[in-house]
């Protein structure tokens, strides 16, 4: 027995490392026919690493400090050594996470991955989702420039759209009648400490019910309906060493549009950083034109697409807030047959088609400046983005979808 | 598919309802080259000179206009009047309260100036200077109406006067026309100001430059990578079929 050996038996004695590494990568068995849309789970998980590790770097020289915020990022910038560079590496994270996200989240519709017995898994991605929708709000804070300003007072009074209570309930989430040097601090604690272990721990869940119950592919069938006499899936190879190369490649080809965007286009057009937050915070000058970041428009699209009732925005924010509810009702609207696109009818595929272009639809509009035809298309599109989820008991039992077949196809 | 189709075009449509409401200001280009060190070596002359007195430049330290191929004695010599030390960062005597009172608005800071407004509108902006005397300070600006800072280079440039053109109902400004000549042409003048701009783009990120420079080697070493992870992922996929 080699030295090595000895170790890993006296370790293995105490605490189950071998069998970890097995359950998790070497002996959990993958189908064997996962595509391009399979990258991005791991992507992401390469994304929430970087996010952590540039975080806690620059969390070294920011200061949470309505005096010194602005100036400190771009002391950053400046004169800590490669600050430039961990700092672009965080704000450009912040989008690619949300555009690795998004995929992933098509990739589940696309192919069924939240149909039985992956429900959990599933409501788990919705809470990791809803958490860094509040981690990147809450970062976006404290920079302290103009639009991390007033985006933060547009989404704090929404708050105060609530009946009765909203008034209250924004100044306590505040800590102040405007957001000031106290929110800021607040922001600060929930975004490097609070929503991170949040997040950390719906990462840790969400693999879990992975594990147990083991991924679906793009045929949506269950490998483990047919395995060999060890047990082992007939269509399901080890995740290492298989995937592991694999995503190597995946990650390789995702660091060169990300390494692209650091180091020539940080501010991407305006998108990943806006020109008015290089103007410091100022309380009484508001923007002629507030937008949220890219990845929230869709959301606010929806948000102004519904009309002030009995002179409040309420019902905006409760359309809004229903927009990402209904995502966790996702694995009993749907009642196909089957699980893949690749089997199912047209229906299903107009529909899906529908919602994509409405979801991108309303994410163009959310960022414009509101008027009466673009508020038109947003209600075109918010109503079509609901319809997707409510009318999908019927239109998937309906739709005339093709026989699944037994193993998994190339 | 032809339902999906109309959505498209519908989608396609958009922005030109959207974009029909705001109108704009036209701003000309500004000649920015960060490779051109004389270019910028002038413009941070000519920022200490003429802007450097009311603004700011809080994050910028002198000692980094070395990365412009200045010698710490040359900027000593040339770019600090009052006793500062190279290592300090720029800025003035002026207190906000100062700057309010005297301006109307304090003069912001001008560490990423560039970045907020761009490279077209400061360049515009430093140009579209001209005689107004119902302005406090006598001065109006094309692309910054009723702007607070008085034209501080009137002396290189001159005076310049506005002339009108009709378009619907209201006068607008057409072009500027020169009044009563600078010290240095029209044509100068705008070169003047592209260094000003080249050096305010500079200034608001000092390691753009570096930036690009490391961006091409991380995507090479990248591009090397991937041919060898795309040839492992290969070799062990041999045997899936």
């Amino acid at each position: 027995m080699s030295a090595l050996q000895k170790v890993m038996g006296w370790v293995d004695d105490r605490f189950p490392l071998t069998a970890t590494y097995k359950a998790h990568l070497s002996e959990y068995y993958a189908p064997k026919n996962f595509n391009f849309w399979y990258f991005f789970g791991s992507l992401a998980l390469l994304v929430l690493v970087i996010q952590i590790v540039t975080g806690i770097f620059l969390t070294m020289n920011y200061k949470p400090d309505a005096e010194l915020a602005f100036t400190s990022v771009e002391y950053i910038m400046r004169d800590v050594d490669w600050g430039w560079l961990i700092r672009y590496m965080h704000s450009t994270g912040a989008s690619m996470f949300f555009v690795v996200v998004y995929l992933h989240m098509f990739r589940g519709l696309m192919y069924g991955s939240y149909r039985k017995p992956r429900e959990l898994i599933w409501i788990f991605g919705v809470l990791i989702y809803l958490a860094l929708m509040a981690e990147a709000f809450l970062g976006y804070l404290l920079p302290w420039g103009q639009m991390s300003y007033w985006g933060a007072q547009v989404i704090v009074n929404l708050f105060a759209a609530v009946p009765f209570i909203g008034e209250d309930l924004s100044i306590w989430i505040r800590g102040d009648y405007v957001i000031s040097d106290a929110t800021l601090n607040r922001f600060f604690a929930f975004h490097v400490i609070a929503l991170p272990l949040v997040l950390i721990a719906l990462v840790a869940v969400h693999l879990v019910a992975l594990h147990e119950v083991g991924s679906n592919n793009p045929d949506g069938v269950e490998i483990k309906k047919h395995k060999d006499a060890n047990g082992i899936p007939l269509d399901g190879i080890p995740f290492h060493p298989y995937y592991t190369v694999k995503d190597i490649v995946g990650v390789i080809v995702f660091l060169m549009v990300f390494s692209a965007i650091v180091f020539f286009a940080p501010e991407m057009g305006g998108y990943f950083l806006e020109a008015n937050n290089f103007v410091p915070a100022d309380s009484l000058k508001t923007p002629a034109h507030i937008a949220p970041l890219w990845y929230f428009t869709p959301f606010y699209a929806i948000l102004r697409a519904v009309p002030p009732m009995f002179g409040s925005q309420f019902p905006g924010v409760v359309a809004m807030g229903l927009s990402i509810v209904v995502l966790f009702f996702l694995p009993w609207l749907d009642r196909s047959k089957v699980k893949s696109i690749r089997y199912r009818g047209p229906i299903y595929k107009i529909m899906l088609a529908l919602f994509l272009v409405s979801f991108i639809g309303l994410g163009y509009l959310g960022l414009l400046p509101s008027t009466p035809v673009a508020t038109i298309f947003a209600q075109v599109f918010s109503v079509i983005y609901f319809l997707f989820f409510l009318l999908m008991p019927w239109y998937t039992s309906i739709d005339k979808t093709k026989p699944e077949p037994e193993r998994v196809t190339g | 598919m032809k339902r999906l189709k109309n959505f498209l075009f519908l989608l396609a449509a958009a922005p030109v309802v959207a974009f029909a409401s705001g109108a704009s200001v036209h701003l000309d280009k500004a000649p920015v080259n960060l490779a051109d060190q004389d270019s910028l070596q002038r413009g941070a002359r000519m920022f200490v000179n003429y802007c450097l007195n009311c603004h700011s430049a809080g994050s910028m330290r002198y000692s980094r206009l070395q990365d412009l191929g200045l010698t710490e004695d040359q900027i000593k010599e040339n770019l600090l009047f009052a006793g500062e030390k190279p290592g300090e960062t720029m800025t003035v005597g002026m207190t906000k309260a100062d700057g309010k009172a005297w301006f109307g608005a304090t003069p912001p800071d001008l560490s990423v100036i560039a970045r907020s407004r761009g490279a077209d509108w400061l360049y515009t902006y430093l140009r579209g200077f001209y005689r107004d005397d119902t302005r406090a300070t006598g001065w109006n600006n094309t692309v910054f109406d009723k702007v607070g800072m008085p034209h501080v280079m009137w002396n290189l440039q001159g005076e310049m006067v506005p002339r009108y053109k009709k378009e619907g109902e209201h006068e607008v400004i057409d072009r500027l026309e020169l009044a009563k000549p600078g010290s240095v042409t029209l044509a100068e003048y705008d070169a003047m100001v592209g260094d000003l701009v080249n050096y305010l783009v500079w200034m608001g990120e000092p390691a753009q430059v570096q930036r690009k420079q490391l961006g091409v080697i991380v995507l090479i070493f990248l591009a090397v990578f991937f041919v060898v992870a795309y040839y492992l992922k290969k070799e062990f996929w041999k045997d899936i079929h």
